[in-house]
């Protein structure tokens, strides 16, 4: 596969790796597989069964807040939804989406191995996934019902609170450990099976990016992983570390929450920008501009974005001194985010730039995370954020940042993998009429809580002043387009899945290793384990040529 | 079982399965592992920490409530049984299984008698009233409540990983039984010994945290 030679669309003899008669059958031969491959379809199952259910709640949460007062539900309705949404998008979705479905999928691939380093780990973090999954629904109808504390679990309210909150806290922990195991896993792998000639800096961006990525989920993810166990003992023995009775600090309780949950952020929008990094240099024909830099800023990312919890505390009563510093901290952040928005797009100049639905998805993505990186600029400043804090700015950034981030990116990497994945087309059309379908619904949702938030409204409130009730119901709306948008996308994938018409092994013209074998891919991801003599965007020669530069 | 009879399947059938040996890989792996379990507890030293910079006093109270000597001897049977488990991985790379065994089991019975230490220590206190929200701590000082509330918590979460890194000494032995761990195939067996140092590790840090700062 290497020295320019390249895959025969159609021509592959091998069986792909859904029709392999392996030692297991039927159902069992998911349940039981220990192939990257497989694992990464399973988590896919599961993440978008929890995308569309979280979904669902956020729609009954805008219909509440369609008209002032109580509209559809009680108060402690709303509460419970509201941490609902929140804890199954992060934890279920956001954290898990591109790393454990695309990561598995493809990293070994990208880097030239058969599997992941340790494959029976990997089918042990699924297991853990499906385990914290099940344990968070059955806390939904045990004990006190659902939990209402908001995703953040804050203590003294946590510790009070009759509903349900160690079974969901648990929940999160078991979670937790699933993306611990995942991180480890990866981290080993690229350390040790990258094929002969792949070096570091030869490695697919998207690689790069699961690695910092990685470093995150192993380094931060222990940290929640103690301070829930300690929320559970406090609610269980009254240990009063985090109880103000008992002479614990809630404010511990918030530093050691974000030590992680900052990080969290980083591991949830680095792979999307992995992936951004793939997509752009494959539609716009061109090798990347700044591969060095773009790689380098993964890590200075995950570097820096340890060192910036405390911004989500400013109001909390933390030290100026603290404060100042967390501050300046904070902006550091948007220097890598910013090498690398700036090379996506020095990248697109002057390239043959071909508009298809991932590159469409990955356009939309540039457009909105510019948005929410620049509004987290305006709440990691001081004297702004304490105007903004815990109102609908906040709600609005972080939608911009984590759905328009990670959510939108999880689109165009489904857009741009399903040939690979399932062996099928989707209808380009139609993928590309959502696409815009689900900017319109996108911004209509949540650009109007800008404006909301900054003209006083809190978040987490079930009931609002009559002034908001324009924006409000713009904002509704707005739920109802992206909702549609959305629903007709997986529609369409289904669709695309079912009857689609079958893809070449090189349908986008890609130059990384994924795009050099059968689609999908066979059992063995290579016959024999290719050798790289060039980097991965190499797409010097292809003007007027047939040639392929592959890696 | 029987063989399936076409051909055609019978080339299907996976014959590499995906997995390696790569003693180095899994070496890291364990390590990557090992960074996980010094962050967890890392959560509580911060804890500690903090709130030994609060309550400085009410510390100093408490800690003087523990017994150093059993402490000590806790420590020094641990660390005895870090020797020992290294002793295990050097015999069995010499392939003298018998003298691994004989040094497994010490280091197993090194990890009981720690426990069995740390439960007379723990029903000592628990006899005193001293357990979260117990009768002698409604008289105490904010200080000593919150010292021992982080006692108790990492000495427990310290006795449960003696008892998992137990379990895992446990089935590392069955498999150097079964021959599935070798002289030359010792890797799951240095693995179970760096987990044991790492029990024996966070030790070293939580008996002068806990016993020797008055």
């Amino acid at each position: 596969m290497a020295n320019g030679t390249t895959a025969v669309p159609g021509q592959t003899a091998q069986i792909d790796f859904y029709n392999v008669k392996g030692k297991y059958k039927g159902i069992l031969s998911w349940l039981l597989t220990i192939d990257h491959k497989r694992i990464g379809l399973m988590y896919l199952v599961g993440v978008v069964f929890f995308f569309l259910t979280a979904m669902i709640l956020g729609v009954f949460m805008r219909l509440e807040m369609l008209s002032p007062g109580e509209t559809l539900m009680k108060p402690q309705t709303y509460n419970s939804l509201f941490t609902l949404h929140g804890v199954i998008m992060v934890f279920l979705f956001i954290i898990p989406s591109v790393p454990a479905v695309f990561g598995n999928f493809f990293l070994p691939i990208q880097i030239g191995a058969q599997d992941v380093q340790f494959p029976k780990l990997n089918l042990m973090s699924w297991y853990l996934y499906v385990i914290g999954a099940a344990l968070a629904i059955i806390s939904l109808f045990s004990g006190g019902g659902i939990m209402d504390t908001g995703w953040t679990f804050y203590v003294p309210y946590s510790l009070r609170t009759t509903t349900n909150v160690s079974l969901s806290v648990f929940a999160a922990f078991v979670l937790g450990f699933s993306t611990i195991l995942t991180g480890i896993n990866f981290i080993a792998t690229i350390h040790r099976l990258k094929c002969p000639g792949m070096t570091f800096f030869k490695m697919p961006l998207f690689c790069w990016a699961l690695y910092a990525t990685s470093w995150i989920q192993v380094l931060a993810t222990p940290v929640i992983g103690i301070t829930l166990i300690l929320i559970i003992l406090e609610r269980f023995f009254g240990i009063g570390v985090f109880d103000p009775t008992l002479g614990g600090d809630p404010l511990l309780y918030q530093h050691m929450f974000w030590i992680y949950s900052h990080p969290a952020v980083y591991i949830m929008i680095l792979p999307a920008m992995g992936v951004v990094s793939e997509i752009i240099p494959t539609f716009a024909k061109k090798p990347i501009f700044g591969y060095t830099p773009i790689a380098m800023s993964s890590l200075g990312i995950a570097l820096v974005g340890y060192l910036v919890w405390g911004h989500h505390m400013f109001s909390s009563g933390i030290s100026d001194t603290s404060r100042v510093i967390f501050s300046l901290l904070t902006f550091l952040v948007a220097l890598p985010s910013g090498i690398k928005v700036f090379n996506w797009v020095a990248t697109l100049y002057k390239g043959s730039i071909e508009m298809t639905a991932p590159m469409l998805f990955t356009m939309l993505f540039i457009f909105i995370f510019s948005i929410g990186g620049l509004t987290g600029l305006v709440l990691g400043a001081l004297n702004t954020d304490l105007h903004l804090t815990d109102t609908y700015f906040v709600v609005a950034h972080f939608h911009y940042v984590m759905f328009g981030g990670m959510g939108i990116i999880f689109f165009a990497s489904l857009h741009y993998w399903f040939p690979k994945m399932f062996g099928k087309m989707y209808n380009e059309k139609v993928a590309k009429v959502t696409a815009y379908w689900i900017a319109i619904g996108f911004n209509t949702l949540y650009f109007p809580m800008f404006i909301m938030g900054y003209n006083g409204m809190p978040r987490r409130y079930y009931d609002y002043l009559p002034e908001f009730q324009t924006y409000q119901v713009i904002s509704t709306i707005g739920s109802w387009i992206l909702v549609s948008g959305i629903l007709t996308m997986f529609f369409n994938l289904f669709m695309g899945l079912k009857n689609g018409k079958k893809a070449p092994d090189n349908p986008w013209g890609g130059t990384t290793l994924e795009w050099t074998i059968s689609s999908p891919p066979p059992m063995e991801n290579f016959e024999t384990i290719p050798t790289v003599t060039r980097g991965p965007y190499d797409h010097t020669y292809i003007h007027g040529k047939e040639e392929k530069l592959m890696q | 079982m029987s063989k399936p009879t076409d051909t055609a399947s019978a080339s299907e059938e996976i014959h590499v399965v995906h997995i390696h040996r790569d003693d180095f890989g899994s070496k890291m792996g364990m390590w990557l592992f090992l960074f996980t379990e010094i962050l967890l507890f890392g959560g509580l030293f911060i804890l500690y920490a903090g709130y030994r910079f609060i309550h400085p006093d009410g510390f100093a109270a408490a800690a003087a409530e523990l017994d150093v000597l059993m402490g000590a001897i806790n420590t020094v049977v641990l660390l005895t049984s870090s020797l020992t488990v290294v002793l295990a991985i050097v015999a069995l790379q010499k392939n003298n299984k018998k003298l691994c065994f004989f040094f497994l089991w010490v280091t197993i019975a090194c990890g009981l008698l720690f426990l069995l230490n740390k439960y007379f220590e723990y029903s000592a206190k628990f006899h005193h009233g001293i357990y979260p929200k117990g009768p002698a701590l409604q008289d105490m000082s904010e200080g000593e409540v919150l010292y021992f509330g982080l006692y108790f918590v990492m000495t427990g979460l310290h006795g449960l990983h003696i008892i998992v890194g137990l379990a895992f000494i446990g089935v590392v032995m069955w498999q150097i039984k079964k021959d599935l761990i070798t002289s030359t195939n010792f890797q799951k067996l240095e693995n179970s010994g760096l987990y044991w140092h790492l029990v024996d590790i966070i030790w070293i840090f939580l008996f002068p945290l806990l016993y020797l700062i008055h």
